[in-house]
Order: structure tokens, then C-alpha cells, then sequence
């Protein structure tokens, strides 16, 4: 017989039920921050991190190149042949028209210098191109070919659109890019792209046309006869002849080797390597500055870590030891940095340290140093550690101040009244118990200095700027945003493993402000 | 502790040599900017003795030997280089007057045992020094730019009619720059708007939240704490980047509603933070008890729970205002020159077209952060008080 509660129900699903809804309440509670920060924090967040990998553009511009690429091998020597050079040029006319070859010529540049130029070059010649021949042998044939009416009727046909299959996927670029223009569909005459690839569908196809049946079956019997008496045209010699680049095989082997949706090339870029169609190499000696930024970013971070260790540790244990009145007025002077902005600290050290600023004024006018020989402390690795050893001082104090207190004086005095010196009781002693205040000021300070940009922008000149600073520089500057994100999500990387250590050793619920 | 004696420290072999040595680098230092290094240490060397021996021997009241020392150096100061030397020399004298004393009496061992031993004394004393600049270290920046602010040239170092006190070495002309320049009013005015409204979207979301958090066994306590905590923990630069990215997918770059919505994410761990610890201490049964006797949840929440975590939530909300007020990477690109805020027009000018105005700004931020400071102290007291814990 189980327990019943007053309303016979059995007492212990009742108590299950309760205790459901009372944390379901608690979450109701918590859903609209989580919502909150779910949408304007972790969302952009996962965005980056998506753009670290997105390369959606090359597929998505040029994405008969890219089919047709397939079948072409680098390691041949020879750039591809006719069906790929036909490919781009339907690509590149759609393109044009939607004035995306520029977007992709950007994208291709930061793997490879050169292909701007080319693309650019390319879209502004491709109209140019002396492709006229086939649409004007095709139109003296027969004057339907003019016809839009007639060409609607071939290409809305399954069984000739099926015969002719880069024609119907030319005739769909073209209908888009009229579309685009405004002009009426049923009144435009078709560009000489559709046509090139008619000639070549025929060429192609010539055997099944020739069996083939259905309504228009008998048109495109006579235009393949036609075709096959027509002078060739050389897609490939006609781009070569705009550009001798279209003959290197490494521009086409760029173009393969970024033709996934995703790509590992940012991430590459940001540890000084680059994707080529020999596969995974270094980036030239003189464009290798990542790895250097990132180990100067580390190398600074741990050197103003370790800075505020040395100068926080001592007025940390000051400040716990004594009376509470005196230690409240010296906190103060913790404080107020803590408070004050983080702008207002650098323009004071900018004051400060620069040539004619009031140290050097000082040192001058004592006659310790000479009026030409003024130090430079701003611009330089000297002043980005100055900086923001003052400006993150307060979050080591303030940790080890925190544990610091809760340190009871009996064990120094037990450790003393058993003979050890002052020495030994701070080594043997005192100093074990604030390990834990250590590990929670320097992993603090540690992550917060990895991250910093403001400040290495305004005092660290060009030896002592942050990875930050490079990636501000590519969202802002350059526009390489893939890379920045890339860059971005190597740093989140390292400081989520730190964050992830910190919460081990301290728990981030005792994370203190203030 | 040694106040009966006059001297506990032998006077001629240790007081009146470290004096000496004390003042004649002060008379080096005097004499290099003169153009009499030597002879000044020497007379340095020989004020300090004197002075020390007279101090020490006949004036036993601390206070009327500190006001001997200070007049004497502000004299000295004044006759060698005017009013700089007076203050200076002010400064000099009572750090002296203060010295001797120390010194003579003992006053170095005062929190050491009696059975110290001169190293143990020493280091103790060199400790304290080492603190001492370190503090120094941190305040004298900020302290420096005070005076800084009222340069009435356009420089940012001291000029020599500032050093000797002239009238129109100083003026207000960059605090009158400051609030008549057109792009710094409306730099102060965006920051007022955006600050407010981003401070109270964090602290409206983040008490609620901190109170669901804070009811036992709430299912994934520790990855929800985590998420809600890791804009804080996240470096700037990556949120500004991720924010730029996504908001400018969703239209909201460049808005202010972009900019506030940032914000109150970037504010909400200081709410978290604050308003948990507050709750640690809150007696839950308070709330129960006003709801035997009748009190609605919504009831509970206003007339008991939240005047006991009112401090709490205030100073979770100064932090978050301050997080927002003195922001600048994160508006520096989710905004645009409409949301251009106080510390965005800041980072410029120091970029770019460095102004004396930035000293102005700087300063009355100063006196921003003190006003906040001293609020957020008074809270944290008094929210200790009603938990029951002496204030620390």
C-alpha cells in the first residue's frame, strides 16, 4: 500500500510533479536572459566561427567552372581545356551582369596575388569577346534562331532541353540576367552566349540529335548539320587573348583548390600556410607575420602577467594585513583605477610617456638624461606593457586580495612558535595558501591581456601590437573578414581553455567584481 | 611606544647622517638643474645635519618640528626658484620633518616585535616602500591628468607658467571646447542614451534570471552560469567581430538598437555576478513566510524579496552602466557615426587629432568613476549590513 497524500493520489508522483514545476519555474525565471544572450551574444559568436570556414562565393559564382574543374588534373602542367574555358565564360557573363565578379576576384586575391587583376580585367573584355560568329551563322541558317518566341518553345521543351544541356543552363543565366536589366523577356534577342553553347551542344550531342524525335527535333537536325560546317571558335585562345594569365596553371589551381563551400584557407592563412594545388605550404618569407603576432601577443601577455603578479602580490598582502580602517583608505587606490575608464588610463600614459611628455620633462630637467637623448617609451613594446600592467593591475590585486583575507594568522604564528624564520613561514607557510589567489589573478589578467586592443592600438606603435589589432585591422581595413574570423577563432579557442581552467581552480561562481 | 624618549636612535651616528645624505641628494638634484651639482650636495648635506641635530635635541613636539622643517624649505624653495620651489619646497620640508622623527623615535619597528632583527626591520620597512610606489604607480596617472586638463596651451605636458603657479598658465578653455564642440556634445549625448537603456535591459533580464539561478537544483545550473558569464570572459575584440558579422546579416549594424542590444549582453555577467552573491545571503524564509500569510509570488517579489536585494541589483547595474558608458570596441563596430559614443570620439582624438579636450573629458570621467565608486561602496556596506555581516 503506497503512501496517498489528502486526495488519494499517490503521494510520491505528487511530490515528483511539484518538484518538476518548481524547476520549470526556475527556469522560466532564466529562459528570457538565456533567449537574450542565446541571440545577441553566442549567435554572433557562432557566426565567426562560421565565417572561418564559409566559401560559399567561389561554387556560388562560378559554379560551372567548378563542375567542369573536376575533371582536370594540375599535376598534367596544361591549363584546362575548351569545356572548362566555355564554363567560365557562361559563369563570367552572369557574373558580370550581376556585378559579383568583383566580390570573387576580392575573395581569390587573398589566396593569391594577381587574380583580382585578372578577374577585373576579364569582366570588363568578356562583352568584347569576338563570340559573334556562331549567333550570325545561326541566324542567316534560319530566322527563328532570332526568334525569342521560338528559342522559348526549344528550351521549354523537355526532350530538346535535355539534348542540349549547357544551352538550356546558358539560356537560364541569360533569362536572370534579363530579368536583372528589365527588359522584356519575350522582345530580347539572346546574347551570343546562349548561342556558343548551342554550337557546342550540337557539336556535342550531333549522334542523338540525329535519332532524335519530338516537335522540334527536325530545327535542331538542320542547325547541327550547320554546325558541323562551321568554323570553331577557341573559347580558351579568346581569354588568353585577354589575358596570358588564363594559361597558368596555378590560377586554376587556386580556383579548384577554394571551389568547396568550405575551406580550411583562412585558417591556414592565420598560422602563416597557405592552400595551393601542391597542397599545404608556407606563405612566402615576407607575408609570414601571424605566428610572430600571435607569439608576440602570448610572449606580452605573460610578461604583464607576471609584472602584476610581482607588483600585486605584495600590496595585496599588505592591504590584508592591515587594520581594516587604513586598508579600506588604501583600496581605494585600487579602486578608482578599477573604476575609472579604460580610455581615460591610456590617454594618461600617452601624456606621460611620450617624447615631450611629463617623465621625459621630468628626467630632462633633473639632468638625468640629456634634451636629444629623451627615451622612447610610447609606440614600442615598452609602452604597451606600462599600459596595461596598470590598467589590469586592480584584477590581480583585488583576487589575492579576496583570498588573502581569508587567510587565518594562526598557522604563520603556529609555524613561528615551532622555529621557523620569517622565511620559511611565508615559503613553507603563508605563500601555499594564496596559490589559489595566484592561479585566479594571473588566469584573469592572462585572458583579459590576450584580448586587449585599444590599448596596444593607441601606445603600442607597430613593435607592440596584438594579434586584436590585426584582426580589427582585416574587419575594418582590408575586409577580409574569413580571415579575421579565423584569427578570432584561434584566440577564442585559447581563451576558452583558459576560462575552462579558471573555472576548475576558482568556479565562475566566484567570480568577484569590484 | 617610544614616545617618552626623545631619541631612541643614536642621533649622531644614524639620524643625522641619513638626514644628511637625504637632503643632499635633494641639493644635488636642486644644484644639476642650476648648474652647481657639488656644491649643493654639500650644502644639502650640511642643512640636514644641522637640522636633524636641532629637531631631534631641542624641538621633542613632533608637530612644531614638522612645522620648523616645512617653513625652512618652503623659504629655501622660494628664494632659489620662486613659487615651484615654494611648493616644492613645502612638500620637501614636511616629508623631511616627518623623516626625522620616524626615524628618531622609532617608528619604523612600530608593527614589528621587539626581538626583530635589523634585517627583519629593514626589509619589512623596504617592503612597505615597494607597496607604497606600487599604489603610487597606480593613482599618479590619473592624478596627473587632473592639472593637465587646465593647460591653457595646447600641450600635454606642463608648461613653465604652469610650474610657477601664473594665473594665465591655466584656464578652461578645453572644459568650454568640451561642451561647445557640436561632435563632443553629441558624442556625450549618444553615450546617454545608449548607457541607460542598455544597463536596463541587462539588469531587468539579469536579477530574474539570478533569482531563477539561485533556487536549488535548477537542471544544467553550471553550462547556463557559463553561457550567461561569457560575454565577460570572451575577449572584446572577438564579440565585436562576431557582433559585426551577425548584425550586419540581420540589419542591425549600424542601428542603435545593434549598439544598445550589445551592450546590455556585454553588461549582463556584472548583473549575474552581483545580484548571485547577493542572493547567497538572502533568507528564503522571509518569502516564505509572507506567503503563509497571503502575499501573491508578484507581491512577494516587490514588497519583501526586493528591497532585501535592492544594493545588489544597484550596484550590478553601475557596473553594467559603466561596462556600456565606457565601451568602445564593440560600439566602435557594431555602430556607426550616428552611435558615435563618448569613448569612441575619445579613442579618436587620441588616434588621431590629439586635443587637450580628451584631458577635460578624462577628467570629468574621473570624477564619474569617484561618484560611482562611492555609491557601489556604500551599497556593498550597507546590502552587508542587512545580510548581517559586519561591513569590511
Amino acid at each position: 500500500m503506497p503512501n496517498l497524500a489528502a486526495d488519494g493520489s499517490a503521494l510520491k508522483r505528487r511530490l515528483r510533479k511539484a518538484e518538476r514545476a518548481r524547476k520549470m519555474r526556475a527556469l522560466a525565471l532564466v529562459a528570457p536572459l538565456l533567449v537574450f544572450v542565446l541571440v545577441t551574444f553566442i549567435a554572433p559568436i557562432a557566426d565567426m566561427l562560421f565565417r572561418s570556414v564559409e566559401n560559399q562565393i567561389v561554387s556560388e559564382t562560378l559554379p560551372r567552372t567548378v563542375v567542369a574543374l573536376d575533371d582536370w588534373d594540375h599535376r598534367s602542367g596544361r591549363a584546362p581545356d575548351e569545356d572548362v574555358f566555355a564554363a567560365l565564360y557562361v559563369d563570367l557573363y552572369e557574373a558580370r551582369a550581376f556585378k559579383v565578379h568583383t566580390r570573387l576576384a576580392s575573395r581569390l586575391n587573398y589566396e593569391r596575388n594577381g587574380m583580382a587583376s585578372l578577374f577585373r580585367k576579364t569582366g570588363r573584355k568578356i562583352a568584347r569577346m569576338d563570340t559573334g560568329r556562331y549567333a550570325q551563322a545561326f541566324k542567316d541558317l534560319d530566322a527563328a534562331w532570332a526568334d525569342p518566341g521560338a528559342w522559348n518553345a526549344l528550351m521549354s521543351d523537355p526532350h530538346s532541353a535535355a539534348l542540349l544541356p549547357e544551352t538550356s543552363s546558358a539560356w537560364s543565366s541569360w533569362r536572370r540576367v534579363v530579368s536583372h536589366r528589365g527588359d522584356a523577356l519575350a522582345e530580347t534577342e539572346p546574347d551570343d552566349v546562349v548561342f556558343v553553347t548551342l554550337y557546342r551542344d550540337l557539336q556535342s550531342n550531333g549522334e542523338r540529335i540525329a535519332t532524335a524525335v519530338g516537335p522540334q527535333s527536325e530545327r535542331l537536325k538542320t542547325a547541327a548539320q550547320a554546325a558541323a560546317q562551321m568554323e570553331p571558335l577557341s573559347l580558351r585562345d579568346q581569354f588568353l587573348g585577354i589575358e596570358d594569365g588564363w594559361g597558368d596553371t596555378g590560377i586554376w589551381g587556386t580556383i579548384a583548390a577554394f571551389s568547396d563551400p568550405y575551406t580550411a584557407g583562412y585558417f591556414l592563412a592565420a598560422v602563416d600556410l597557405q592552400y595551393t594545388a601542391e597542397g599545404v605550404q608556407g606563405q612566402p618569407e615576407s607575408q609570414r607575420i601571424y605566428i610572430l603576432l600571435f607569439e608576440r601577443t602570448l610572449i606580452l601577455s605573460l610578461v604583464i602577467t607576471l609584472t602584476c603578479v610581482l607588483l600585486g602580490y605584495p600590496v595585496a598582502y599588505l592591504l590584508s594585513n592591515l587594520p581594516l580602517r587604513i586598508s579600506n583608505l588604501l583600496l581605494i587606490l585600487v579602486l578608482l583605477p578599477f573604476w575609472t575608464s579604460l580610455l581615460v588610463r591610456t590617454s594618461a600614459w600617452k601624456v606621460l610617456l611620450q617624447q615631450q611628455g611629463v617623465i621625459n620633462d621630468l628626467l630632462v630637467w633633473s639632468g638625468l638624461v640629456a634634451d636629444d637623448e629623451r627615451w622612447a617609451m610610447i609606440n614600442n613594446q615598452t609602452g604597451t606593457i606600462i599600459a596595461m600592467t596598470h590598467i589590469l593591475l586592480p584584477f590581480m590585486i583585488l583576487p589575492l586580495y579576496s583570498v588573502m583575507k581569508t587567510i587565518p594568522g594562526a598557522y604563520a604564528r603556529a609555524a613561528r612558535s615551532l622555529g621557523a624564520n620569517e622565511w620559511t613561514v611565508f615559503r613553507r607557510v603563508y605563500f601555499p595558501q594564496t596559490v589559489p589567489g595566484i592561479g585566479a589573478g594571473c588566469i584573469l589578467v592572462f585572458i583579459l591581456a590576450i584580448g586587449y586592443y585599444i590599448t596596444p592600438e593607441l601606445v603600442g606603435g607597430t613593435t607592440g601590437t596584438f594579434i586584436s589589432n590585426r584582426i580589427a585591422y582585416h574587419i575594418s581595413s582590408s575586409l577580409n573578414w574569413g580571415l579575421a574570423a579565423a584569427l578570432g577563432s584561434i584566440l577564442l579557442v585559447v581563451v576558452v581553455v583558459l576560462y575552462w581552467v579558471y573555472d576548475k581552480i576558482v568556479g565562475i561562481d566566484n567570480v568577484k567584481v569590484g | 611606544m617610544t614616545a617618552g624618549n626623545t631619541c631612541s636612535v643614536p642621533l649622531v651616528p644614524v639620524v643625522m647622517p641619513s638626514t644628511a645624505i637625504a637632503v643632499a641628494l635633494i641639493g644635488l638634484l636642486v644644484g644639476i638643474a642650476h648648474g652647481f651639482a657639488l656644491p649643493g650636495a654639500a650644502v644639502g648635506a650640511a642643512i640636514g645635519a644641522v637640522l636633524a641635530f636641532m629637531l631631534v635635541r631641542y624641538v621633542p613636539d613632533r608637530r612644531a618640528g614638522s612645522l620648523i622643517a616645512t617653513g625652512l624649505f618652503t623659504f629655501l624653495g622660494f628664494a632659489v626658484s620662486g613659487l615651484t620651489g615654494l611648493v616644492l619646497g613645502a612638500i620637501v620640508g614636511l616629508t623631511l620633518g616627518w623623516f626625522v622623527y620616524w626615524l628618531a623615535r622609532g617608528t619604523y619597528r612600530r608593527n614589528l616585535p621587539t626581538y626583530a632583527s635589523p634585517v627583519h626591520v629593514l626589509s619589512h620597512n623596504a617592503f612597505r616602500a615597494f607597496c607604497g610606489a606600487v599604489l603610487f604607480f597606480l593613482i599618479a596617472p590619473i592624478l596627473t591628468i587632473m592639472p593637465l586638463s587646465f593647460n591653457a596651451q595646447d600641450f600635454f605636458t606642463f608648461t613653465p607658467e604652469m610650474l610657477d603657479f601664473v594665473a594665465a598658465g591655466y584656464s578652461l578653455k578645453h572644459y568650454r571646447d568640451f561642451f561647445g564642440n557640436p561632435d563632443w556634445q553629441q558624442a556625450l549625448r549618444n553615450s546617454v542614451q545608449i548607457a541607460p537603456v542598455a544597463t536596463l535591459l541587462s539588469v531587468s533580464f539579469g536579477t530574474l534570471a539570478a533569482i531563477g539561478l539561485s533556487q536549488s537544483d535548477v537542471p544544467y545550473r553550471r553550462t547556463i552560469m557559463a553561457v550567461l558569464i561569457s560575454p565577460m570572459i570572451v575577449p572584446l575584440i572577438i564579440s565585436a567581430a562576431g557582433m559585426y558579422f551577425f548584425y550586419s546579416r540581420i540589419g542591425l549594424q549600424g542601428t542603435y538598437l545593434g549598439v544598445v542590444l550589445s551592450h546590455a549582453a556585454l553588461g549582463i555577467p556584472f548583473v549575474i555576478i552581483t545580484v548571485t552573491a547577493t542572493l547567497v545571503g538572502f533568507d528564503r524564509s522571509l518569502t516564505r513566510a509572507a506567503a503563509i500569510m497571503g502575499a501573491g509570488p508578484m507581491r512577494v517579489f516587490f514588497r519583501v524579496q526586493m528591497p532585501l536585494i535592492l544594493p545588489g541589483v544597484i550596484s550590478g547595474g553601475l557596473f553594467a552602466f559603466i561596462t556600456s558608458f565606457d565601451e568602445v570596441v564593440v560600439v566602435l563596430f557594431v555602430g556607426s557615426v550616428g552611435q558615435k559614443t563618448l569613448p569612441w570620439q575619445m579613442f579618436i582624438g587620441l588616434r588621431e587629432q590629439i586635443s587637450p579636450t580628451i584631458l577635460a573629458v578624462a577628467t570629468i570621467l574621473v570624477a564619474v568613476s569617484i561618484v560611482l565608486l562611492t555609491t557601489v561602496e556604500l551599497l556593498r556596506r550597507r546590502s552587508e549590513r542587512l545580510r548581517g555581516i559586519t561591513p569590511g
